[in-house]
């Protein structure tokens, strides 16, 4: 019984290389068929072994990985229906861009007539024409990494994996081919699974976004969701974008709490989620950056923010379209504010002038 | 602008030739200067006792490529040079596979490797001499056959015979071909042997399409290093044959043995032209300085 479906689903799935640590520990995920999912988190996080051992070249130690509702745990790759496209490419230096996309077709015993169309129409749909006759070294890259992914597609698998696959791209190319992969993963219209560890990367491309710590999996959703509405203090200083202060419940009040801290009188925060919240818990909240506003001492707070904490300017950054404010608002932890560029120059600060930072108080979000 | 090479200062011009002046000072003298010597006396007459007289006559080449023996004497030295090499290349490929490929631990693999140059703490003779108890005819391997009633009289072809020309060969030589051959399938990434894998490529396809292809330099250096001392030799022929068969130096050996340097020396001078025949097919059919540069 085959299924052309590429939903994967991953159940208490751990790895270990040594038998006492996990590398990957106790994972639990659904991907849905045809999604655009990319793992996220520091190197050593795990992600990388998660994509091994779903394309099968490295087995969980527990757990089962299921894919079209078939567990595959102990499949070969090519029963999988899994390909893989390899960090810096592994492409076959001896062998043409045509032999090494039709490659797989070759082992696969296709008569070389069938192989090599076939191999034409895949370097055709990712515009190598060409180039079919060099070999990579020949090649930019850029285009060993569209080699690579012909390659990986030729056999029209269910789900592809990508691991780090714009790593070895200058910042420029890098921008251009990730529009190329979302492009490819429509066209084909199966799963993609892709390992980065840039944040804006995978937030441009994925549907389902997973940040991973130390073998576990902190959140997983959608790009948006994951940027906007973190979690934990782990995913909102990874993600970027938010400032994380941490402090004591003061009191509960209805929908919201106060946090003690620098602010003279305390930071309003709204409840959301969070029900279970007592005085003197201690408890993270996270601002995002571009909804803090700076205004001088003295002038009122613009309308919806109660907040405001003073503050030294400690650097500016200019950025394009926005200025990134560097405050010593909280102590240890950097605080920062991304004001609009036209904002920002109507009243420029200048490095150490103190000014009051403030946010809308709806948009502070509590932490678990 | 980039200086011509006209516009190079001397000082330049001194550091390069005093750069190459080591490897010239050792090739000169023990290297160009015997070949010539050879070249020069191939062309000289001799008075039959070992006197040379200067000048320059094709004789010598004459008498060697006119004598039925050259034919023959090649053509067994190519035999053995074939065989040495298939044995040796099958052999050597795949303990430097096993060396590269399955075994997990990175100093495993070197200790294994340094094990096996073992051998070559002993010298050549004894080497060869230890064969002797081992094919003999009262050797362990005629005892055992005997004991277990597999043949009733002792088999005279293992030892002084081709046969053991070939064993010898291969003893000595198989090492030739795992070096180099280890050295190229080192160097292939094993993230291509994961690609193959993940292709759908089976274990022998991986050999034949990835491993063999990208072991071509390393072959082809091994093939040179045995090939050119198989031919090269007689020492091993006239041991390990008893005196039954001989190779193509073993015949100017004999030349020398009775003064008639300028035959020697024009066998010589065939024998080299054509190890650089076969060289330079060799180098034709596998680029090693662009696998290499890879």
């Amino acid at each position: 019984m085959k299924s052309d479906r590429g939903d994967i689903e991953l159940a208490g799935v751990c790895k270990s290389f040594d038998g006492v640590t996990n590398v990957v520990d106790g994972v639990n995920l659904k991907i849905a068929d045809g999604a655009y999912c990319c793992f996220i988190g520091p190197s050593g996080c795990g992600k990388t072994t998660i994509l091994r051992m779903i394309a099968g070249h490295e087995d969980p130690t527990a757990g089962e990985i299921v894919i079209g509702g078939q567990n595959v745990v102990g499949l070969a790759p090519v029963q999988r229906r899994t390909a893989m496209m390899f960090q810096s490419y592994a492409l076959f230096p001896h062998l043409t861009v045509r032999e090494n996309i039709a490659f797989a077709l070759r082992v696969r015993g296709m008569s070389k007539t069938d192989r090599l169309r076939a191999a034409d129409a895949m370097i055709e749909k990712v515009r190598l024409t060409q180039f079919a006759d060099r070999l990579p070294a020949q090649l930019s890259g850029g285009q060993q990494q569209r080699v690579a992914l012909a390659r990986a597609a030729i056999t029209e698998p269910r789900v592809l994996l990508l691991d780090e696959p714009l790593s070895a791209l200058d910042e420029q190319l890098r921008v251009q081919m990730r529009q190329e992969l979302r492009r490819m993963q429509q066209e084909l219209g199966i799963t993609f699974i892709h390992v980065t560890h840039t944040q804006l990367e995978a937030i441009a491309l994925a549907d389902l976004v997973v940040v991973m710590e130390q073998g576990r999996i902190k959140q997983a959703g959608a790009a948006r969701e994951v940027y906007a509405h973190p979690h934990d203090r782990y995913v909102a200083e990874f993600m970027g974008g938010q400032n994380v202060l941490s402090g004591c419940v003061e009191k509960v009040n209805g929908a919201s709490f106060t946090l003690a801290q620098a602010a003279p009188d305390g930071i309003e925060v709204p409840l959301q989620a969070r029900s279970s919240i007592n005085v003197g818990d201690k408890v993270d909240i996270a601002v995002r950056r571009d909804d803090v506003a700076l205004v001088r001492p003295g002038k009122e707070l613009p309308p919806g923010c109660t907040t405001s904490l003073p503050s030294r300017v400690l650097a500016i950054e200019y950025q394009g379209y926005f200025v990134k404010v560097m405050l010593d608002t909280v102590p240890d932890d950097e605080f920062i504010a991304y004001v609009p560029e036209k904002t920002f120059f109507a009243d420029p600060f200048t490095i150490g002038d103190v000014v009051v930072a403030t946010w809308a108080t709806g948009s502070a979000l509590p932490l678990a | 602008m980039q200086p011509s090479p006209a516009q190079t200062p001397p000082r330049a011009n001194l550091a390069g030739w005093l750069y190459v002046s080591p490897l010239v000072l050792v090739l000169v003298p023990f290297f160009v200067a015997p070949i010539l010597v050879v070249l020069l006396a191939s062309f000289f007459a001799t008075d039959g006792f070992g006197g040379l007289t200067p000048g320059f006559t094709l004789a010598s080449y004459v008498e060697v490529l006119h004598s039925a023996l050259t034919l023959k004497l090649y053509l067994a030295t190519i035999k053995f040079t074939v065989l040495t090499w298939i044995f040796t290349l099958v052999i050597g490929f795949f303990v430097a596979y096993f060396l590269v490929f399955h075994v997990r631990s990175q100093l495993l693999a070197i200790g294994l490797f340094l094990l096996c140059t073992v051998p070559f703490w002993t010298s050549n003779i004894i080497r060869m001499i230890s064969w002797i108890p081992l094919l003999g005819k009262e050797g362990l391997i005629n005892q055992a056959l005997l004991g277990l009633g597999v043949i009733r009289a002792p088999l005279e072809v293992l030892l002084f015979s081709d046969l053991a020309v070939v064993i010898a060969y291969v003893h000595q030589l198989t090492i030739f071909m795992i070096v180099p051959i280890f050295n190229s399938m080192a160097r292939i990434d094993k993230k291509l042997i994961e690609a193959a894998i993940d292709a759908g490529a089976s274990r022998f396809d991986i050999m034949r399409l990835i491993v063999v292809p990208m072991s071509k330099s390393g072959i082809a250096l091994g093939t040179i290093f045995v090939v050119s001392i198989v031919m090269g030799d007689f020492f091993v022929v006239k041991v390990m044959s008893g005196g039954g068969s001989a190779s193509v130096v073993s015949a100017f050996y004999e030349d020398v043995g009775v003064l008639q340097y300028p035959t020697a020396a024009a066998s010589a001078v065939l024998l080299t032209l054509v190890l650089v025949a076969v060289v330079s097919l060799i180098l034709r059919t596998v680029d090693i300085r662009q696998e290499i540069a890879r």
